[in-house]
């Protein structure tokens, strides 16, 4: 039986400047069904469903919507036409109720009442099958309610076509299902649901359709009975490209950075971290799971000095064990501190104290003379306490910390300044003199520029005008550069294609097999299964369990990211003890 | 008691001009534009409504003469509100840079036209000697009588006229529309959320432009209500501008609710004459330089409202999210 067509697109084109993002895209979409949208990031899926949605409007095509042609310019012209739109980033008043959002824009249906929306609200909610309070304030509300609201304010328009961006990125895999159980009764009252997404499972578990985009090229859309993830991807990716990312075995591990019983609240009094304890290994990636904002970018930025704790301890293990100290790491009064703390020897074995045979005190030119010449060493690794340190302190005790944040142009970077300036954010203290020293940067930001394959004019554009992928390129290519031996970094694909994605991903491993070890807190659970040797898994704040990379399944992850106000059960406990 | 009553009676009226101000403002600030331009609006409305008065006075019926001076002032102030709209909601120029200009263009403006209007009325330049030609049989000062409607002769309540009752009333109103109205709804969401409240098919602009043209024109009215009904003095003009300061600090002070503001307004007009009254009611001496001491008090209290509704956190009492950024339509 073949189905109604709501909608449908004609040669649609739409460039931005010199770049298609959109090239002569055909697409049908029946009543009834779930059509799912499937591409890479970057492939134009957003700015394809944009132009039905009002956002920006095609240069060229038609867009036919039950037959007629339609001029869409604005979300309000998409509306008139039972189109809506849910985006990926929620478009919501947070100081507003439910209620109150879901009726914003609505001009002319009568009085405005407050009780009487209300109940609206609710009966749609209740419908479609949703858990909604109408009265309750945005601000207080989970990201899957959230989402529930964006849907309802939809269907309050009377759409019939629906648009979701990505609707699952920030759901755990149960609340994932729970929308998707919506969705089917959605279609099932006869209204089309366009699902971008670029999860594979996702696409097989709830479409019936698949329509793949790549390079803004509309490629073909298939029955999903009749396909698999393989002919899936292939279209996706053009070629056949190999899904598993090189995981070698972790060498000489050695523990490196020990985090015992953290607990933090942020400024709004909530607890953000509640008694993390976990161990990162060198030679390891240590991958850290969990929905967004369970505490993850707190942990991070903890360990790099920037929050105040309330209790718990951040120790780091120095592999300094029979090396020289230098000068270049530390400062002299640290070195004294070592010295009189007995950590320093000299080549033959005799203790370094900083005093001659007769128990004088050197003077300040001979230490310095000594050290500088390498004849002093430590005795054993140096254990150095980082609780309540700030990044500066930390760097001058000689702890080689680097951190790719999640808000790269916030915290990692200044958009305003070119390359070469960025690169000096992390060395302008180095040397003497009166003025800064920029030819080491400039050489470091084309050093960057010619491996990781930044694409910029040159090293004198500010960063803020390079794309989200370039901008992480360079953010990582500078941590790296200092040499770490421990690397954090969150979500550093956020946004990135597919190969700029497994470049960062070569990079990590690089470094772990350098002997780093590598945090990386990220959210495709798929990646972090395929990249990590082991994963912390956070929820509320809390560790809810330590797995093992090679042996765990998403499920497992999964159950663990949403264990909310759980004890981890003994099994997990005992892991966490036993890193710890 | 009668001097407390006297010191209500003096203080009230006067913290009606804040009221003005600080209802303009309010309505500004819910669409995201905060505007330092309102001192300065405030002197135009000022100066227009003054302008008006004088062109009319004695040959239009009073009921005419104080409508028009009125709407004249609002017109100033929407004016002004253009200028300002087209500098920061078309233009994207910074508000906070905008604002100030507005404030010294329309002190000058205001200060030059009053000037040349009130030539010759000012005490102290008689009291200086020089010699002064009165040509004018009437001014405009003499419309304050009119302004005063209906308590114009009695001594005690005679500053309570009819731009008083419209203070309220206008604070009232806006505070309902604020609340319990569809369009209050859409405003809010402008200055809480603009990309959220284009993406819901408000005109975000629009909204942007009609407030803060309505609000400056609110604030305006202030200008003439202090010039002419209140002070009713040649030399009044001089100090609307600190009051339009006031004005700003009355919005923290009621944590951006039009209906706040009228009890704030009250104790901000207490505050602002209690060197005048507070001393005599306690039998205080003090010295000279307390006036100043004690006009200082409504900034006190607004920074200390501010320190407690900072603490506290609650979302309802912080200013609109949105409150001092240009809103980009074409930014991803």
């Amino acid at each position: 039986m073949q189905k109604a067509v709501a909608l449908e697109m004609k040669k649609v084109s739409k460039y931005f400047g010199e770049l298609a993002a959109n090239r002569d895209v055909d697409l049908t979409v029946y009543k009834g069904e779930i059509l799912a949208v499937l591409g890479e990031n970057g492939c134009g899926k957003t700015t394809l469903m944009n132009m039905i949605a009002g956002i920006y409007f095609p240069d060229a095509g038609q867009i036919l919507v039950d037959g007629h042609e339609v001029v869409i310019r604005s979300p309000k012209d998409a509306f008139r036409h039972k189109i809506g739109m849910i985006h990926q980033h929620f478009k919501l008043v947070d100081l507003f109720t439910a209620a109150e959002n879901v009726v914003l824009g609505i001009k002319g249906e009568g009085a405005y009442r407050k009780k009487e929306i209300g109940r609206r609200v609710q009966e749609l909610a209740d419908r479609y099958g949703f858990h909604l309070d109408p009265q309750k304030k945005i601000y207080e509300m989970s990201v899957s309610e959230k989402q529930t609201v964006e849907i309802i304010k939809v269907l309050y328009r009377g759409a019939d076509i629906l648009i979701l961006d990505e609707p699952t990125a920030v759901l755990t895999p149960q609340e994932t299902e729970k929308l998707f159980a919506v969705l089917r009764r959605m279609r099932d009252d006869g209204k089309s649901i366009l699902i971008i997404t670029h999860k594979l499972h996702e696409v097989l578990s709830v479409s019936d359709r698949v329509a793949v985009l790549r390079k803004g090229e509309h490629i073909a859309t298939v029955e999903t009975a009749t396909t698999s993830a393989e002919e899936l991807t292939e279209m996706m990716v053009g070629k056949k490209v190999e899904l598993n990312i090189a995981r070698p075995e972790p060498k000489n591990i050695r523990d490196r950075l020990e985090i015992r019983g953290l607990s933090m609240t942020n400024a709004e009094g909530i607890k953000v971290l509640d008694d993390v304890s976990f161990t990162a290994r060198s030679g390891e990636i240590l991958g850290i799971a969990g929905i967004a904002g369970s505490g993850q970018k707190e942990l991070l930025e903890a360990i790099a000095g920037l929050h105040h704790l309330q209790e718990g301890g951040i120790t780091y293990y120095n592999p300094k064990k029979d090396k020289p100290i230098t000068f270049y790491h530390k400062t002299f009064e640290r070195v004294m501190e070592l010295a009189n703390e007995g950590m320093l020897r000299y080549a033959d074995g005799r203790d370094f104290t900083g005093k001659d045979g007769n128990g004088k005190a050197l003077s300040k030119k001979t230490i310095r003379a000594q050290v500088e010449a390498g004849e002093v060493f430590f005795k054993e690794d140096e254990v150095i306490n980082l609780r309540e340190k700030t990044p500066l302190q930390i760097r001058e005790l000689g702890v080689r910390l680097s951190f790719v944040p999640e808000d790269r142009l916030g915290m990692g970077l200044v958009g305003n300044m070119d390359l070469v300036d960025n690169m000096m954010l992390r060395s302008y203290r180095r040397g003497h003199s009166l003025f800064v020293d920029r030819k080491k940067p400039r050489d470091l930001a084309e050093k960057i520029i010619h491996d990781l394959e930044v694409a910029t004019p040159n090293s004198h554009t500010p960063v803020r005008r390079l794309s989200g992928g370039n901008v992480q390129k360079v953010l990582v290519g500078r941590e790296i550069s200092a040499s770490p031996t421990v690397l954090m970094a969150a979500y550093p694909v956020r946004g990135l294609d597919i190969n700029s994605s497994y470049t960062i991903y070569n990079l990590l491993t690089e470094q772990k097999e350098s002997g780093v070890a590598v945090i990386f807190v990220g959210e495709d659970l798929d990646v972090l299964v395929e990249l990590c040797d082991r994963i912390l898994v956070v929820c509320g704040g809390r560790v809810t369990g330590v797995v093992d990379g090679r042996h765990t399944t998403k499920e497992e992850i999964g159950v663990l990211m949403t264990a909310h106000g759980q004890a981890p059960d003994t099994e997990t406990k005992e892991e966490v003890e036993k890193h710890a | 008691m009668n001097l407390f009553l006297t010191y209500l009676l003096s203080a009230i009226p006067l913290g009606m001009t804040f009221l003005y101000g600080s209802t303009g403002e309010i309505l500004t600030e819910k669409v995201g534009h905060l505007n330092l331009g309102v001192p300065g609006i405030m002197c135009v409305g000022g100066l227009c409504g003054c302008f008006t008065a004088e062109q009319l006075i004695g040959s239009v019926p009073p009921v005419w003469l104080v409508t028009l001076s009125i709407l004249a002032s609002f017109a100033g102030g929407v004016l002004m509100g253009l200028l300002y709209s087209f500098l920061t909601v078309s233009l994207h120029a910074n508000q906070n840079v905008t604002g100030l200009a507005m404030t010294i263009f329309g002190a000058g403006l205001s200060k030059y036209g009053m000037y040349n209007l009130t030539k010759g009325l000012l005490d102290n330049e008689a009291s200086t000697g020089e010699m002064v030609e009165v040509v004018k049989k009437s001014t405009f000062l003499d419309a304050t009588a009119y302004f005063r409607y209906p308590f114009a002769n009695d001594e005690k309540l005679q500053y309570c006229g009819v731009m008083l009752f419209l203070a309220i009333l206008i604070a009232l109103i806006c505070s309902w529309i604020l609340k319990y109205t569809r369009v209050g709804l859409h405003l809010r969401a402008v200055g809480e959320n603009p990309a959220t409240a284009d993406a819901m098919g408000i005109n975000v602009t629009g909204y942007k432009y009609v407030a803060t043209c309505i609000g400056s024109g609110i604030a305006a009215m202030g200008g003439l209500y202090y010039a002419i009904s209140y002070a009713g003095t040649a030399g009044a003009y001089k100090d609307i501008e600190a009051l339009g300061w006031l004005s700003i600090a009355l919005v923290i002070f009621a944590l951006w609710r039009p209906h706040l503001s009228i009890l704030g307004s009250v104790l901000f007009g207490l505050l602002y004459v209690a060197n005048s009254y507070l001393p005599q009611l306690f039998g205080w001496k003090t010295p000279l330089y307390a006036t100043y001491l004690f006009k200082m008090l409504p900034y006190v209290v607004t920074i200390i409202v501010l320190i407690i509704s900072s603490v506290r956190k609650k979302r309802e009492d912080q200013p609109p999210a949105s409150l001092g950024l240009s809103y980009f339509r074409e930014e991803r």
